[in-house]
């Protein structure tokens, strides 16, 4: 007798509970009238002159393999762009590994540092991917939680207190996806202080660090962004993850990249040149020319983004869903438990009632629970159409 | 430029108030605002970018390069002012490099262009001389490509 299939599925596969965005994807498919603002990308295509650079790339015939951590340009492309970006230089010929999205980065940054039983410290509600990556890397996803209280900002004192002798490593995500929460300078500095105090390897991804708004609300030009790798003592602690797939609206090509001290890129190329040998060529060329040419169009996206965010919290306002004013990202996380329904309950019923299609906060861990993410990269006029009904949906709930 | 300019180079069919939602501001200001710059000429009209094939409207538009003699006051103003005035002209440009004005005209068809070039652009004077150059197909205009684009396809949740 043969076993069944089931039984065949490795165990740290097995016990990792199905995705809540699989299942929620799976009511909203089909439906053709409906409104999804449960998306997680951008909705513009990428920008022209960066398809135009991937056929270009193609026409000549550029279709080969590249070095394990990808193009030297693209490497000295990153590199220059991290040093004004996040203010940390990284040596282009030894500190870049370019991979396929954050997402492959995130998954070689557990695999090469984690031994089973290592504590991985992560804040939720969080990207869906943070704790099986950890976890499918044989390492323990300790989580803390923000709240909707703080505007889920992290507070240094819950990292401190989830730190064990175990604690290997932190993972951060700011702005985050699915809040839109920015981390104030002064936490983050704090969180710094501990990793350094703590021997922790920290994780920074770093993916929507082009697209903040906050400073706009107080009509002041936007400010540099700070990454944690900037700080004293992270440079050489710190994995950074950046890639394309939000501010240049390039998640097709699958592109993002992670610097990081040599022995740490080192490790991580072992696995990624094995698994992977190396992130396709085109998307690699396209890459080039979005972070040698791309700012005036990631300018231009953020503020499409900026002018919907404000349309979005308006609206959010006049209906009584309280909402916290997200400082970055394309997300906001409104707080539906006025309403008397979880949030899985409040996003059925939505979509059921009005096919508006947002998704349940609990969707990104326990901590997400009492809110919904909606996203705006959407169309204006989608968008408008959208809160309109969110609008008459919340109406008829009692409050 | 300024923000609301921008949207209205976009779309210069937003009312105040879906102005005032975009921008974050209150609607009587962004009324205002509007109203003070049409009357400092900073807006100087709206219009609507048309499809002029799919409209059906068969009229014939046409570039002229034109070559003028500067004058010591004013330089190239007066004439340019002079032309630019014709009802023909939709567009008048001073150039840099081969030429020195790029008149855009349109027509009902190529001899009423042909007219305005002989009788009235050529006859001025000033006017050296001139090369009329006429559209044949529309690929883009005020920023919109003609023929749309398909809307690239979404995953309706995604992570
Ligand atoms: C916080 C965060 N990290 C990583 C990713 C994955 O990005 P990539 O397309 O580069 O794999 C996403 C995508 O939604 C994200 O929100």
């Amino acid at each position: 007798m043969s076993k069944r299939l089931e039984d065949r599925i490795a165990r740290q596969v097995a016990q990792i509970p199905r995705s809540g965005i699989r299942d929620f994807f799976e009511l909203v498919q089909g439906r053709d009238d409906v409104i999804s603002l449960g998306v997680g990308e951008p909705d513009f295509a990428a920008p022209w002159h960066i398809r135009e650079a991937a056929i270009y790339a193609l026409e000549r015939g550029q279709t080969s393999y590249t070095s394990n951590l990808g193009l030297l340009s693209l490497r000295r492309s990153i590199s220059r762009y991290i040093e004004s970006h996040c203010g940390v230089a990284y040596d282009p010929a030894r500190e870049v590994l370019v991979t396929v999205g954050v997402s492959e980065a995130l998954d070689l940054a557990c695999r090469a540092l984690l031994d089973p039983g290592d504590e991985v410290i992560y804040h939720t509600p969080c990207y869906v991917s943070y704790s099986p990556s950890i976890v499918m890397a044989y390492g323990v996803a300790v989580s803390v939680e923000t709240r909707v209280e703080d505007e889920f900002v992290l507070k240094a004192e819950d990292v401190a207190a989830a730190i064990t002798p175990r604690t290997k490593m932190l993972m951060l995500n700011f702005p985050t996806n699915p809040t839109g929460a920015v981390e104030p300078v002064e936490e983050l500095e704090k969180i710094a202080a501990l990793a350094v105090e703590h021997d922790l390897i920290v994780i920074t991804d770093e993916i929507y660090s082009e697209l903040t708004y906050a400073d706009e609300d107080q009509g002041q030009t936007p400010r540099a962004h700070v990454s944690i790798a900037s700080m004293p003592g992270m440079r050489e602690r710190t994995i950074l993850l950046h890639g394309f797939s939000k501010a240049h609206a390039m998640t097709g090509f699958r592109l993002g990249y992670a610097c990081a001290p040599q022995v740490l890129t080192e490790a991580m190329m072992k696995i990624h040149q094995y698994s992977m040998l190396c992130a396709p060529i085109m998307s690699q060329l396209a890459a080039v020319e979005a972070l040698e040419n791309g700012a005036p169009e990631v300018e231009r996206m953020r503020r499409a983004y900026a002018q919907r965010r404000n349309l979005l919290l308006k609206r959010f306002g006049e209906m009584g869903m309280p909402c916290f004013p997200p400082g970055g990202a394309f997300y906001a996380f409104p707080d539906v438990r006025k309403f008397g329904l979880s949030s899985q309950d409040f996003a059925l019923r939505l979509l059921e009632e009005e096919s508006v299609a947002v998704v349940p906060g609990s969707a990104f861990g326990e901590a997400g629970e009492g809110c919904v993410r909606a996203c705006y990269a959407t169309g204006m006029d989608q968008l408008k159409i959208a809160l309109e009904r969110i609008g008459n949906f919340v109406s008829r709930l009692p409050s | 430029m300024e923000p609301l300019l921008e949207l209205l180079q976009q779309n210069a069919k937003l009312t105040a108030s879906e102005l005032a939602d975009r921008l974050g501001q209150d609607e009587t200001s962004i009324a205002q605002r509007i109203a003070e710059m049409e009357r400092e000429k900073v807006i100087l009209g709206y219009h609507g970018v048309i499809d002029r094939d799919k409209a059906g409207n068969h009229n014939v538009a046409a570039l002229i390069e034109v070559k003028l003699t500067p004058e010591r006051e004013g330089g190239f103003d007066r004439l340019a002012e002079r032309i630019a005035r014709f009802d023909q002209v939709s567009s008048c440009y001073l150039m840099s490099g081969g030429y020195d004005l790029a008149v855009f005209v349109e027509g009902e068809d190529l001899r009423e262009v042909a007219r305005f070039v002989t009788e009235k652009l050529s006859t001025l004077d000033g006017v050296l001389s001139t090369a009329t150059h006429f559209q044949l197909k529309v690929y883009k205009q005020s920023g919109f490509l003609a023929g749309a684009e398909t809307e690239p396809e979404r995953l309706a949740v995604t992570p």
